[in-house]
C-alpha cells in the first residue's frame, strides 16, 4: 500500500542526494584548486559551503517533522534516523573540504615542497569511499558499504605514510620547509578525516538496511 | 518453569464453534512486565488475553485446547475455581465499567465478596488501592457519590483500583485508552508503569505507540496466529518479519 508518508520520505531522501552530491562537489572543487593552485576555485568552495549549511538545516528539520507527525517504526524510522546521521556527515565533509580550500591560499603563492604522489592517491580513495557510500545509501546495498569499510586502513596507511615523509625528509631536514609542510600534513590530515565520515556513512547505513550496529564492533562485519 | 515467566500460554488453538480463532500461539508472559498484544481488528489478540483468566469460558460453543499457566500451575484444571483465577489475574477492559455504586463500594465489593468482614482492614485497603491507582487525590472529598460521576479516565483508574484491592498479581489490559482523551491516556500509561514494580501486566492495545511507550515485551498477532514476539524495542525498530514490519509501518493492505 502506497502511503502518503512515502512520498515525504522520498522526498527527505532526495535531499539527502542532493546534500551528497554538494559534498562531493566540494571535495573535488577543493582538490582541484589546491592541484591547479587555482585560489578563485577555492574561493568558490568557501562561498558554496554556505548552501551546504542551509540544506543541512532544511534535512534536520524535515526528519524532526517526520518524526514528530508520523512517530515512524521499523525500517521508516531507521531511514529517518540514518537521514539525519548522513546529513551530518556528509556537512562536516563539506566543511573539510572548506579547511582544505582554505590552505590553497596558504599554498597557491609558494614553490611546490615536492611532486604531490600519496596526497592525490589519499584523495582519490577519499573521493571513492565518499561515492561509494552515497551510493550504498541508494542503493541499501550493504556490500557496498563493507566496501568503504575495507578501505579506511588504506587511508590511514597512506595518511601515516604522508606525515612520516613529511616530517623526515623535509621539517626535520630543512625547518624552512615547515610551514609548507605543516600545510601539506593538515591536508593529509582532512583527507583522512573525510575518509572516516564516510566510514561512519557506511556502517549508519548497515544498520538501516540490516538492523545491525557495526559502529565500534568490527567483529560484527 | 523460569522463575521470571508469571503466566505461560503453550500450544494454544481456541475456536468459536467451528471458526478457529488461534492457531498454535505460544507465549510467555514475564513477571513485573508489560507485555502489548498488538495486531489488526479481528486478529485474536483480545480472544487471546481472556484465556488468562478464563473470561472465554462464559462464551458459549467455545473450545480451548492447549495450556495457560499461573506460576506453573495450569489455570484450567477442573480443580481450579475460576473466581479465585480472576482474583489473581484482575482485568481492565476497553470501556470503563464501574458498578453503579458509590466509588468507596466499587473498592470494597471485591473484599466483601472475598469474605473480608474486618471494617477496619476493608477502609484502610481501600484508600491504599486509590492511592496506588492515583486516583485517591481526585475523589477522596466524596467516596460516597456514585462512580458513573466520575469522568471516562477516572472511572478507568477506578477499576483498575478495583483490581488493586483484590491484590491480582496479574493484570490485564484490554485497550483500556481506547474511550479516553489524551491527558488521560497518559495518566493511564504512567499508572501501568508505575504498577509493573509489583504487578504483572499484559495490554492488547491498537496504539502503537502506546506498546512502543509502556511495554516491555511485545507480541504481534495476525489471523489468530502469533507473527512475532520479542523485546518491544527490537519488534518496533527492527522487527524480523515482514508482516510485522507491514503492520508497523502501517503499509498494511
Amino acid at each position: 500500500m502506497e502511503r502518503h508518508f512515502d512520498a515525504e520520505l522520498k522526498d527527505l531522501n532526495n535531499d539527502i542526494l542532493k546534500i551528497g552530491t554538494l559534498a562531493q562537489e566540494a571535495i573535488y572543487r577543493s582538490i582541484e584548486s589546491l592541484k591547479d593552485r587555482d585560489k578563485d576555485m577555492a574561493k568558490s568552495v568557501i562561498e558554496n559551503d554556505k548552501k551546504i549549511d542551509e540544506l543541512e538545516l532544511v534535512i534536520d528539520e524535515k526528519c524532526l517533522d517526520l518524526i514528530a507527525r508520523h512517530q515512524p517504526m521499523a525500517k521508516d524510522l531507521r531511514f529517518i534516523t540514518t537521514g539525519m546521521k548522513l546529513n551530518n556527515e556528509l556537512e562536516r565533509i563539506a566543511d573539510i573540504a572548506v579547511d582544505i580550500a582554505q590552505r590553497v591560499f596558504e599554498l597557491a603563492d609558494k614553490p611546490l615542497l615536492k611532486p604531490l604522489v600519496d596526497i592525490p592517491q589519499l584523495t582519490t580513495i577519499a573521493q571513492d569511499m565518499v561515492k561509494t557510500a552515497i551510493d550504498a545509501f541508494i542503493k541499501g546495498d550493504i556490500e557496498l558499504a563493507r566496501k568503504v569499510l575495507l578501505a579506511d586502513s588504506e587511508a590511514d596507511r597512506l595518511r601515516n605514510s604522508i606525515q612520516q615523509e613529511l616530517i623526515d625528509e623535509y621539517m626535520v631536514k630543512d625547518g624552512s620547509t615547515s610551514p609548507r609542510a605543516v600545510q601539506l600534513l593538515l591536508i593529509a590530515r582532512f583527507l583522512e578525516r573525510i575518509c572516516d565520515h564516510a566510514t561512519n556513512i557506511a556502517e549508519d547505513i548497515i544498520y538501516m538496511v540490516k538492523a545491525q550496529v557495526v559502529r565500534h564492533h568490527p567483529e560484527r562485519l | 518453569m523460569d522463575k521470571n515467566i508469571k503466566m505461560k500460554a503453550q500450544d494454544i488453538n481456541f475456536f468459536y464453534g467451528k471458526h478457529q480463532a488461534l492457531k498454535d500461539v505460544n507465549i510467555d508472559i514475564y513477571v513485573n512486565k508489560v507485555t502489548a498484544l498488538i495486531g489488526p481488528s479481528g486478529c485474536g489478540k483480545s480472544t487471546f488475553i481472556r484465556l488468562f483468566n478464563r473470561m472465554n469460558e462464559l462464551i458459549p460453543h467455545t473450545t480451548l485446547k492447549g495450556t495457560v499457566s499461573l506460576d506453573n500451575t495450569d489455570i484450567n484444571a477442573s480443580s481450579i475455581d475460576p473466581v479465585q483465577i480472576r482474583r489473581r489475574v484482575g482485568m481492565v477492559f476497553q470501556k470503563p465499567n464501574p458498578f453503579p455504586k458509590s466509588i468507596f463500594e466499587n473498592i470494597s465489593y471485591g473484599l466483601k465478596v472475598n469474605g473480608i468482614k474486618d471494617l477496619d482492614f476493608i477502609e484502610e485497603k481501600v484508600v491504599k488501592s486509590l492511592k496506588r491507582a492515583a486516583l485517591w487525590e481526585e475523589v477522596k472529598a466524596r467516596l460516597n457519590e456514585s462512580a458513573l460521576k466520575l469522568s471516562g479516565g477516572q472511572q478507568q483508574r477506578l477499576c483498575i483500583a478495583r483490581c488493586l484491592a483484590v491484590e491480582s498479581e496479574v493484570i490485564l489490559f484490554d485497550e483500556p485508552c481506547a474511550s479516553l482523551d489524551p491527558v488521560s491516556t497518559a495518566k493511564i500509561e504512567e499508572l501501568i508503569l508505575e504498577l509493573k514494580r509489583d504487578y504483572t501486566i499484559v495490554i492488547v492495545t491498537h496504539n502503537m505507540q502506546q506498546a512502543a511507550r509502556v511495554a516491555d515485551y511485545t507480541g504481534f498477532f495476525l489471523l489468530g496466529e502469533l507473527i512475532e514476539f520479542g523485546k518491544t524495542q527490537d519488534i518496533f525498530t527492527a522487527p524480523k518479519d515482514k508482516r510485522t514490519e507491514a503492520y508497523i509501518t502501517g503499509r498494511f493492505g
